[in-house]
């Protein structure tokens, strides 16, 4: 009951930080809603980075940081081999990588470690982090590479009677955040209607049950594995066109972090809803609360919207310590 | 008899170890005794690889160029040591420690090519007695030599760069009195590096009237959308660039995306280069970017180069990445670093030589039109001459355009105001010393020393 009141009194006061601007007449109804856009386009894609994390979490219990190196490795390969042939090609082939990555991954890292706690294999993921950012920059190289996938930079005006100046946006932009609704909606189908998502689902509730009536676990962390590394192409390709393919994508998608923490680690709708919660919370704070804390507070000024994804997860957490769609943990004392 | 025996083979074999142990040990004193010692801080790998690559490249090859062509400094063979910082400022410090006791006389000097790192080396060097030269970076205040004796921001600092940028913008618009009620926005890395133009800028802005918003971009500095809703809102007249490895294409990419002018774009020297505009593709024609010691291009120096060192397949890189910004401004670094050990070996003789002599060295450079076109680096940098007094030994800059192949040099060069500069300069020094109690040097006694 309590809990339910912090709840609220949570999402009243988040509500309220959004539309002050609005109300205290510090921005204009179209800039207002250029911020929101920019905010939401930036958390379909920290949604599908957060994916990634929640498909593997799901099916095997391992938290897999090494889902930003994924990414970059994605990204990284994709681009380099474009360069040799057609950019479908380079896809097709990288998928290839990826699900071998995950062969290699669950023979040499996953199966010696079966039964350890929880922490030994989060170590591990952070092994092979290190191993994937290294390995990938030896055999690719770690200059900026380009992804083009034919869609204009140039911005585009919308809406110019509705709002004074209109509202900016950029078809890179809109493609990204279709692309990436596209692929929640193929997975969410997967999960509900295959066979094979039905297993995943079912090593996710209890891993000895579903040993126990013949799926096998460790075909099943393949698949997973090979899952997350395909959504890790995607956000690397859509990330990588973006922003060029660089060593720092793999930063960026640490931005998933928060995400799951705020949207449960067991949830697809929870990664969804907190990347955007995270995205449009750290463009608004950036943009109106940044200002106007260098001059009530007389700050020295500097960037706080990476820090305040994590402000925003934490005040999640107090309220809601498994995250908006986290499984219930309950323990019995 | 048998015990005779023994005790001749006993001291037959102390003899032979004793022999072959003095003659190691002189061996290696021998081959060090003609060598001289450059620690390179790179970064090859992580966000900012790849301006740190050219950079590396550069400053390397360069070392091998006077190993090949010239026989060495004085004959004094250069050796040198990579150690990969990823721009990170402790493991920066960690190169620094590891590094700055190797070779026959320990570290002639460091060019860390972060002003993170030159911050935290600075404390260190004072005690250490090691160079730490920061052409075109680090801290703008340690161009007095009073007192940071050891500092050697050669070339050019951050203020440097901040005062001709104004100083451009306030004659495109036809005097410094038209900049008043403009909009200056600075998006900068935030960090000590990218926050360094600030009080130069501040200033300036008190003097003309201009208004300067403050935009900070947290490491690495692609997640920058939010920074460019806040010039699309606020609409300035002039945005000023302090960007590093792979912000500084975003920006030029979110530039293009929120439909403001490159041409109104200009970045300091470290946002102009070609990894920061060729990502942006055809987005990135006309953004401008100051130069200050090597443009990219071509001369004897990068001939001597591609003869000495790249025929014989002893490159760092690519052929034809030689003569691109970064890998010149990486090649100009290692250069005056050489004229520093060259100036010093002068006074002290010519041999391997200690950071405390390679110091004097520096603050006596004079590398003149004469000097520069002997070395091959004609076109590629103007005088530098320090004192005492003045660790920077050169004030200048010029502005250059991309036009979506190469850069051109479209104005310039200018001399930034050392009336506005000087007074900045003293106070941070003054406060630096007495916040580390460190004693003001006099010039007029101190100067051979």
């Amino acid at each position: 009951m309590r809990g339910k009141r912090n709840l609220i009194v949570l999402f009243v006061a988040l509500l309220a930080g959004l539309i002050a601007p609005l109300a205290t007449g510090a921005s204009s109804a179209g800039f207002w809603v250029e911020v929101l856009l920019g905010g939401l386009m930036a958390g379909v894609l920290y949604s599908l980075v957060a994916l990634g994390f929640v498909l593997i979490f799901k099916a095997s219990g391992v938290f897999n940081f090494a889902q930003g190196a994924m990414v970059l490795f994605a990204a990284l390969s994709v681009a380099r081999m474009a360069e040799k042939m057609p950019l479908w090609a380079a896809m097709l082939l990288a998928v290839v990588i990826m699900v071998a990555l995950a062969f290699v991954i669950e023979r040499l890292v996953l199966r010696p470690l079966v039964n350890q706690d929880p922490v030994v294999l989060l170590m591990a993921t952070l092994g092979v982090t290190y191993f994937l950012d290294g390995f990938g920059q030896t055999v690719w190289g770690s200059d900026i590479y380009e992804i083009e996938l034919g869609i204009a930079k140039e911005p585009v005006m919308i809406l110019g009677n509705l709002f004074d100046g209109g509202i900016l946006i950029n078809k890179d932009d809109v493609a990204a955040t279709a692309a990436a609704a596209l692929l929640v909606i193929l997975l969410a189908l997967f999960f509900q209607k295959t066979k094979t998502g039905r297993a995943l689902r079912a090593v996710a509730d209890d891993h000895l049950a579903a040993q126990s009536i013949g799926i096998p676990l460790n075909s099943i962390w393949v698949i997973v594995w090979s899952l997350a590394g395909v959504v890790a192409l995607v956000a690397g390709v859509i990330w990588g066109a973006k922003l060029g393919v660089q060593f720092s994508i793999s930063q960026v998608a640490l931005k998933a972090l928060p995400v799951v923490i705020l949207g449960g680690f067991t949830s697809i709708p929870g990664a969804i809803i907190g990347g955007l919660i995270i995205g449009v919370g750290e463009k608004m704070a950036e943009v109106f609360l940044g200002p106007v804390m260098v001059k009530a507070f007389d700050l020295a000024g500097g960037g706080i919207e990476n820090w305040f994804a994590y402000v925003l997860a934490l005040l999640f957490l107090l309220v809601l310590p498994e995250g908006l769609f986290g499984e219930k943990h309950i323990d019995r004392v | 008899m048998k015990l005779a025996k023994k005790m001749k083979i006993l001291a037959a074999s102390v003899g032979t170890v004793a022999t072959v142990a003095a003659v190691m040990a002189s061996g290696p004193v021998q081959a060090q005794a003609k060598e001289q010692f450059f620690p390179s801080l790179t970064y090859r790998t992580g966000a900012y690889a790849p301006n740190g690559v050219p950079f590396g490249n550069g400053y390397v090859d360069y070392f091998k160029l006077v190993n090949a062509r010239d026989g060495g400094i004085g004959g004094v063979k250069i050796t040198f040591e990579e150690c990969e910082t990823g721009y990170a400022t402790d493991r920066g410090v960690e190169c620094y420690e590891r590094l700055k006791g190797k070779g026959p006389t320990g570290a002639t000097l460091f060019q860390p090519l972060s002003t993170g790192i030159t911050f935290a080396l600075t404390d260190k060097v004072f005690k250490d007695k090691i160079p730490l030269v920061t052409a075109g970076y680090g801290r703008a205040d340690s161009v007095d030599g009073t007192v940071f004796k050891w500092n050697f921001p050669l070339g050019g600092t951050y203020w440097d760069a901040a005062d001709i940028l104004i100083q451009h913008i306030g004659k495109k618009e036809g005097g410094l009195d038209k900049l008043k009620g403009k909009k200056i926005a600075l998006v900068y890395h935030d960090s000590p590096y990218g926050k360094e133009p600030i009080p130069l800028l501040q200033e300036r802005s008190k003097m003309h009237g201009y208004e300067l918003l403050l935009l900070p971009v947290t490491h690495p500095g692609v997640e920058q959308k939010a920074t460019w809703l806040q010039i699309r809102q606020q609409r300035p007249d002039y945005v000023f660039l302090w960007g590093w490895g792979v912000m500084n294409s975003t920006s030029i990419k979110e530039a293009v995306a929120s439909g403001y002018p490159r041409e109104k774009m200009y970045g300091v020297w470290w946002s102009g280069a070609e990894p920061d505009v060729t990502p942006a593709g055809d987005g990135a024609k006309g953004y401008n970017a100051l130069v200050f010691l090597a443009p990219a291009g071509q001369g004897q120096v990068h001939k001597d180069m591609i003869k000495y060192v790249y025929d014989k397949g002893q490159g760092s890189g690519k052929a034809e990445d030689v003569g691109e910004v970064l890998y010149n401004r990486g090649m100009v670094s290692a250069m005056m670093a050489v004229e520093g050990v060259k100036r010093a070996q002068f006074k002290y003789g010519k041999k391997p030589l200690t950071g405390e002599q390679v110091r004097w060295g520096l603050e006596n450079l004079a590398i003149d039109a004469a000097a520069i076109k002997k070395i091959g680096f004609e076109g590629f940098m103007n005088p530098v001459g320090t004192t005492c007094v003045d660790h920077e030994g050169a004030h200048t800059g010029s502005v250059q355009a991309w036009d979506g192949k190469k850069w051109h040099i479209t104005a310039g060069p200018y001399e930034s105001d050392l009336q506005i500069i000087k007074p900045l300069i003293r106070a941070s020094a003054a406060k630096y010393a007495a916040e580390k109690h460190v004693p003001v040097r006099d010039c007029a006694k101190d100067a051979s020393s």
